[in-house]
This record gives C-alpha cells, sequence and structure tokens, in this order.
C-alpha cells in the first residue's frame, strides 16, 4: 500500500464522516458536534474549541485510518463493504461505549451524578448520544460507515 | 433587567429577569438564557412555579425528562430547553410544577437555557448565576453611559435606545418591528398582525436616532444587514425581511389559538411582504447617507448597490404603490412615496457632491432632472390649494400623518406656509386628545384602530423644527403620559383609555420618542 495515498485517502474519508456530521447538524437531526466536545477539552472558549476541534477531529480521523488499514491486512479483506461494516461496528461502539463515558474523562463536561459546575457547564450525551436528539445514534452510525466504506474503497483500489 | 416587587399579607419578595449578556464565545456560557433570581424581601412569602412548555406556537406537548441533578430537559427536533433551578420540581402532566416558601434574604434561581444544533450548555446557579446578573447589570451600564443625548428626557431616551437594542438580533444587526404577534390593534376584531420582521420604512429614522444618540456601531449594523439583506432581491426592494434576510414571509393562521382578548385570527408570516411601498427606496437611501456622511468614500459595492436604487426611483416613481401603512387595497398615488423617492435621490446627489459616491455626468444629470420632476409632482398635485394643505395622494382632499415626515426628512422646512396649515389640517382632522390617528380613510379592515405612537412624535419634531419649543415639550410630556410603568410603547394608543394597542413594545415609536427629544434639543441649542 503507497503510504501517500494512504494518508490521502484518509483525509478524505475524514472529510466525509465531517460532512455528514456537519449535515446532519444543518439538517437538524441531531445536535452532537464532535469538533465542539473535541475542542472544548483544550479550551473553555466556545470560539476556539470550534476551531481546535476540527483540527484535532481531522488529525483523529487521518490517524485512525491506519488502524482500519491494520484491519483490512489483518483479515485479509480489502473491500468497501468491509470498510462499511467496521464503520458500523467503530460507530456502535462509540455510542454505547465511547461517549456516555465522556462525562467521566472531558474536563468540561457535567454529569447526572455530579451536577453543573462552573468548569463542567456542557451537556453529556448520554447512552447512544440520545440526549443530543432521537436522530443521532442514526446519524452517528451513518457517518462512521462513510467514513468505513471510504478506507475500505481505497484499500480495494490499491490491492 | 426587569425587577417586579410582590407583596402579600405574610411577607414581600423581588423577582428578578434578564436575559445575561453573552460574551461573545469567550466562555461556554449558554448563548441563549433567560435567568430569574428570586428573593425573600420581608416576612415569608409562598412562591409557586410552573412551567410548560409549548413550542411551535403551542402545536406540539412535550414531556419534560428528569437529567438528574442536570434538572429537565425539553427536547424538540435539534432544539433543547434546559430547565435548571434549585427549586424542587415535579412533572404535573406535561408542566413542571415546584413550590417553595422564602424568608427574608434567602434567593432561588431558575435558569431557562435555550440551544439549537449544538451540545447544550448548563448553565451553573449560586454564585455564579449572581456573576452573570452582574456582569449583565456592568455591561447594559456601560452601554447606556455611552448614550450621548444630554437633554432633560435622558431617561426615556435611554429606555428608547436600550428597546432598540433589545429588538436587534445580535448576529446580523437586524432590527425587528417588534418582538410579537398578533397583540390586537383593536380589541376583539382582525388587526392582529406579525411583526417580528424587519421593515425597511423604518430604516432611516431608525439609523438617524441610533446615531442622534451616539451609538454608532449599531447603526453600521443595521446598515450593514440592510445592505446585504437587500442583496436577494436587488435592485428592486422588498418591503420587509426577517432577520437572516429571509424574503419569503407567507401569512398563516394559526386557528387552533384565541388570541389575546379573543382577538382572533392569530397570524405568523405577514403577507405585507408582497406589497409594493416606493417609499422604502429613500429609506434605504436616507439610512444609507446619515450613516456614511463624512465618512469617505463608499465602497464599490455599497455605491453600486445604492446607485441601483436611485435608478429603479428613477424608473418607478410615477407608479402606484400601498404606501408606508401598507393598505390592503387598490394602489393608489400616495404624496408620501413620492417624497420619499424625491429623497432617495436626493441623497444620492449629496453623497455624489460629498465626494462619498462618484456618480457619471449622465447619471447626475438623469437623477437631478427626475428629482425636479418629482418635487414639481408633489408641489403641482400633492399640495391642495383649496384646503391649503399637502393631501395623502395627489389630486386628493384627505390628509394622513405620514405628510408630517416631509419635514422630518428635510423636504421641506417645517416654517414653511405649506408644512404649517398641512400641521393643522392633519391635526384638524386626525387630532384628538393629544394624540394623531395616521389616516382619516377607510382602509376596509373591520374595528377601528387607535391613535399612531410615532405620528404623535412627528408632530412633536415638526413643532421644534419650527421652533414652537413650548408646544412641542407640552406635547412631548402628553406623549410620555402614554409609556407604561417601564417606559415602553405599542404601536398605538387607545385614544379613549390610553392602553397600548398592537404588537409591543414597538421599536418605530420608539425611534419617534428619540428623534422628537433631539430635535427638541437641538432646537433649543
Amino acid at each position: 500500500m503507497n503510504l501517500a495515498y494512504a494518508v490521502l485517502w484518509g483525509l478524505l474519508a475524514t472529510v466525509a464522516m465531517t460532512m455528514v456530521l456537519r449535515a446532519s447538524q444543518g439538517f437538524g437531526w441531531s445536535r452532537l458536534s464532535i469538533p465542539l466536545l473535541v475542542g472544548t477539552f483544550v479550551t473553555g472558549q466556545r470560539d476556539r474549541a470550534v476551531v481546535w476541534g476540527y483540527l484535532l477531529y481531522a488529525i483523529g480521523g487521518w490517524l485512525f485510518a491506519f488502524v482500519y488499514f491494520l484491519l483490512f491486512d489483518s483479515v485479509g479483506i480489502h473491500t468497501w463493504w468491509f470498510g462499511a461494516l467496521a464503520g458500523l461496528v467503530h460507530g456502535v461502539f462509540l455510542l454505547v461505549s465511547v461517549l456516555p463515558l465522556l462525562p467521566f474523562i472531558h474536563p468540561r463536561m457535567a454529569s447526572e451524578y455530579h451536577g453543573v459546575t462552573a468548569e463542567r457547564q456542557l451537556e453529556p450525551p448520554g447512552f447512544m448520544a440520545v440526549n443530543y436528539g432521537y436522530g443521532t445514534p442514526l446519524t452517528t452510525l451513518a457517518a462512521q460507515t462513510v467514513y468505513g466504506a471510504v478506507l475500505g474503497a481505497f484499500a480495494q483500489l490499491a490491492n | 433587567m426587569l425587577e417586579t416587587d410582590f407583596i402579600t399579607d405574610s411577607g414581600s419578595a423581588r423577582l428578578i429577569d434578564l436575559m445575561p449578556i453573552d460574551d461573545g464565545g469567550r466562555s461556554l456560557r449558554p448563548m441563549r438564557e433567560v435567568l430569574r433570581a428570586i428573593e425573600g424581601m420581608a416576612g415569608t412569602v409562598e412562591i409557586e412555579l410552573r412551567l410548560d412548555v409549548r413550542p411551535d406556537y403551542a402545536r406540539r406537548n412535550l414531556r419534560p425528562r428528569r437529567r438528574g441533578r442536570l434538572g429537565w430537559t425539553c427536547l424538540w427536533g435539534d432544539e433543547v430547553l434546559v430547565v435548571h433551578t434549585d427549586i424542587a420540581l415535579q412533572r404535573e402532566g406535561d408542566a413542571l410544577v415546584g413550590t417553595v416558601t422564602l424568608g427574608a434574604g434567602e434567593r432561588r434561581y431558575l435558569s431557562l437555557a435555550y440551544t439549537k444544533g449544538d451540545p447544550a450548555v448548563l448553565p451553573p446557579l449560586g454564585r455564579h448565576a449572581e456573576e452573570r446578573i452582574a456582569d449583565t447589570i456592568a455591561w447594559w451600564r456601560d452601554w447606556t453611559g455611552r448614550c450621548q443625548y444630554t437633554g432633560p428626557y435622558r431617561d426615556e431616551v435611554v429606555r428608547s435606545a436600550v428597546t432598540l437594542k433589545l429588538l436587534t438580533y445580535t448576529l446580523s444587526g437586524a432590527i425587528v418591528a417588534a418582538p410579537t404577534t398578533s397583540l390586537p390593534e383593536a380589541i376583539g376584531k382582525g388587526r392582529n398582525w406579525d411583526y417580528r420582521y424587519c421593515w425597511l420604512r423604518d430604516a432611516g429614522l431608525t439609523t438617524e436616532a441610533l446615531l442622534a444618540t451616539g451609538y454608532r456601531e449599531e447603526a453600521l449594523s443595521f446598515l450593514g444587514w440592510m445592505l446585504h439583506a437587500t442583496r436577494l432581491s436587488w435592485p428592486e426592494l422588498q418591503v420587509m425581511y426577517d432577520v437572516f434576510g429571509r424574503t419569503r414571509l407567507d401569512e398563516k393562521e394559526l386557528t387552533h389559538l384565541a388570541g389575546y382578548a379573543a382577538s382572533r385570527p392569530v397570524r405568523i408570516g405577514n403577507d405585507a411582504y408582497r406589497q409594493r411601498q416606493l417609499d422604502i427606496y429613500g429609506e434605504v437611501v436616507t439610512a444609507a447617507c446619515a450613516a456614511l456622511a463624512g465618512n469617505g468614500r463608499l465602497d464599490r459595492e455599497s455605491a453600486h448597490m445604492l446607485t441601483g436604487l436611485g435608478d429603479v426611483v428613477c424608473r418607478q416613481w410615477y407608479e402606484s404603490d400601498c404606501s408606508i401603512w401598507e393598505v390592503r387595497g387598490p394602489l393608489r398615488h400616495y404624496t408620501f412615496s413620492k417624497v420619499m423617492c424625491w429623497a432617495a435621490l436626493d441623497g444620492l446627489l449629496k453623497l455624489h457632491d460629498d465626494g462619498a459616491l462618484v456618480l457619471p455626468t449622465a447619471k447626475v444629470e438623469l437623477f437631478g432632472r427626475e428629482r425636479a420632476a418629482i418635487e414639481q409632482a408633489i408641489e403641482q398635485r400633492g399640495f391642495n390649494a383649496a384646503l391649503g394643505s399637502y393631501t395623502s395622494v395627489l389630486d386628493g382632499d384627505k390628509v394622513d400623518a405620514s405628510l408630517l415626515l416631509m419635514a422630518c426628512i428635510g423636504y421641506k422646512d417645517a416654517g414653511d406656509p405649506r408644512m404649517r396649515s398641512t400641521y393643522d389640517l392633519i391635526h384638524q382632522r386626525l387630532g384628538r386628545d393629544g394624540l394623531l390617528n395616521r389616516y382619516e380613510r377607510f382602509d376596509g379592515i373591520a374595528g377601528v384602530e387607535g391613535a399612531f405612537g410615532i405620528c404623535g412624535f412627528w408632530a412633536i419634531d415638526n413643532l421644534a423644527k419650527r421652533g414652537d419649543l413650548d408646544a412641542a415639550e407640552r406635547r412631548f410630556r402628553h406623549m410620555l403620559s402614554f409609556a407604561n410603568d417601564l417606559g415602553l410603547y405599542a404601536e398605538e394608543i387607545d385614544i379613549a383609555s390610553g392602553a397600548a394597542l398592537g404588537n409591543f413594545p414597538q421599536a418605530f415609536t420608539h425611534v419617534g420618542l428619540i428623534n422628537a427629544a433631539v430635535a427638541i434639543e437641538r432646537a433649543r441649542a
């Protein structure tokens, strides 16, 4: 696999995933803003948090692409649909495990147990992130599936 | 901020309502929050709290969700309302209810934070709420302290400027006519309209009021919104836009709502946006002239845009329209519409003379020629020699209060014999108890409307500009007596009772108050 191309496709997959998530917000299907959640790890200033969030999120998505490539190589399946399936599983994992855990690790997120403080004011996502709207599980899964499918498609072309 | 004292048999309590000032993204504070603090002042007072959230004009029923120590949330679509309070709440049907007994010095807080499209921010209470209250007070003190009006009516002028600021959509600079819909102009009749939009009609006078009180930033912001919003329909202008600059504002009736004092229908949207009003070209150009006076040359885009408006005026000034009063009937040749067409061309030529706008020679000649033609039409056909007055329509015999603006905008000197006699006839036909109706014509809509607040202030402006200071001040104080206990005005005033009628508070009336107070002060100087 060509490293430069892998870097390019990792970026493309991240862009595609971000577009799905932003479109979901824009169309009013979900209030989930991963850039805001990520950015507020770094700063408590809303305007800067969004910028930081996009930057860190893009870098994270880019790097995570290599985990997917590793997965494709390890099982020997290099197809778009396997990438989509991996993305879907990844999305489920995010929704049921990672996002509900955020209040315990995010420095600016409130929790239903500890309440609101001067530092912790962000609304927690809750199970399956439904606190951010009932459409959030579907839009998150769609975004992750697109991400995996783009990476799988690249792996398919490269092999 | 609003403080309300409640006095009961057992004691008294003070309620503070405010919308905390957003700090422009420098923290995670909610962008939209209503914060209430209730404090026992003496004895004990039992406070009942009831919150029944009915979004989408009460077309949705919401069941609040308990969120542990985060309070309660009401979620619909991509919108969420977070209810956070230190008063214990419980559900009663779809409502949240709670009761607390407060002794002297005890304080409780209620925060309603609204978020659309993003994860919500949950504002903390206690001392953090106090910080938001203190920050908001400091912000408003600073803002009102910048008011440059120093005359005897400073409190009233500041109150009006604050009202205009509160009617401004911060993100765009647009100023809505009023924050309400369908508060009736005649109780129990159909004169109920949606005023939550921005009328270009108000532009010139609003800009003038903001500039006269020293709020240049707000004036430029409003002008910027106006020039931006009107790009969608340029070079033609639409009567009104929403705060985002959207042009489709279709009117609908909400038949499930009874309306204020059983005044149906309740309307959302406003079909006046389809009307043709030729006066708005003059309003926009006048606003631009006022805001840009003495500030060098216009940028290329603004210059191109304003010149385009002049071209439209040249093509259309002799056509009929619905007038500043948005009469829903046959189009007519309203004199005031012609006056504002004159004002548009006059303003552009002044900008050219000042070097702010460079017009080609042919354009200068065209604008000058058409300005003269408009003036000739106004003076020959808009003035009825038999009545000794300008008239509402060309070749007409009725008057309307917009003719008073001929002096306010500088078309005619307020002391000119024609203006004086017009002033007198307007008062003879439209005046009652020191107030003015806007016109004498039946407009085809059921119910008798009240006197128009702003028309009373235009009359004061005329008096001040022609040097009748005593009369102007006497009349101004009389107008002040119709404000409510907070110094606020609706669009209209019921002549019999003095009660406010129509949407509330009304930006245009407060604009009139400011401009009249400034006119008195300038005449005194």
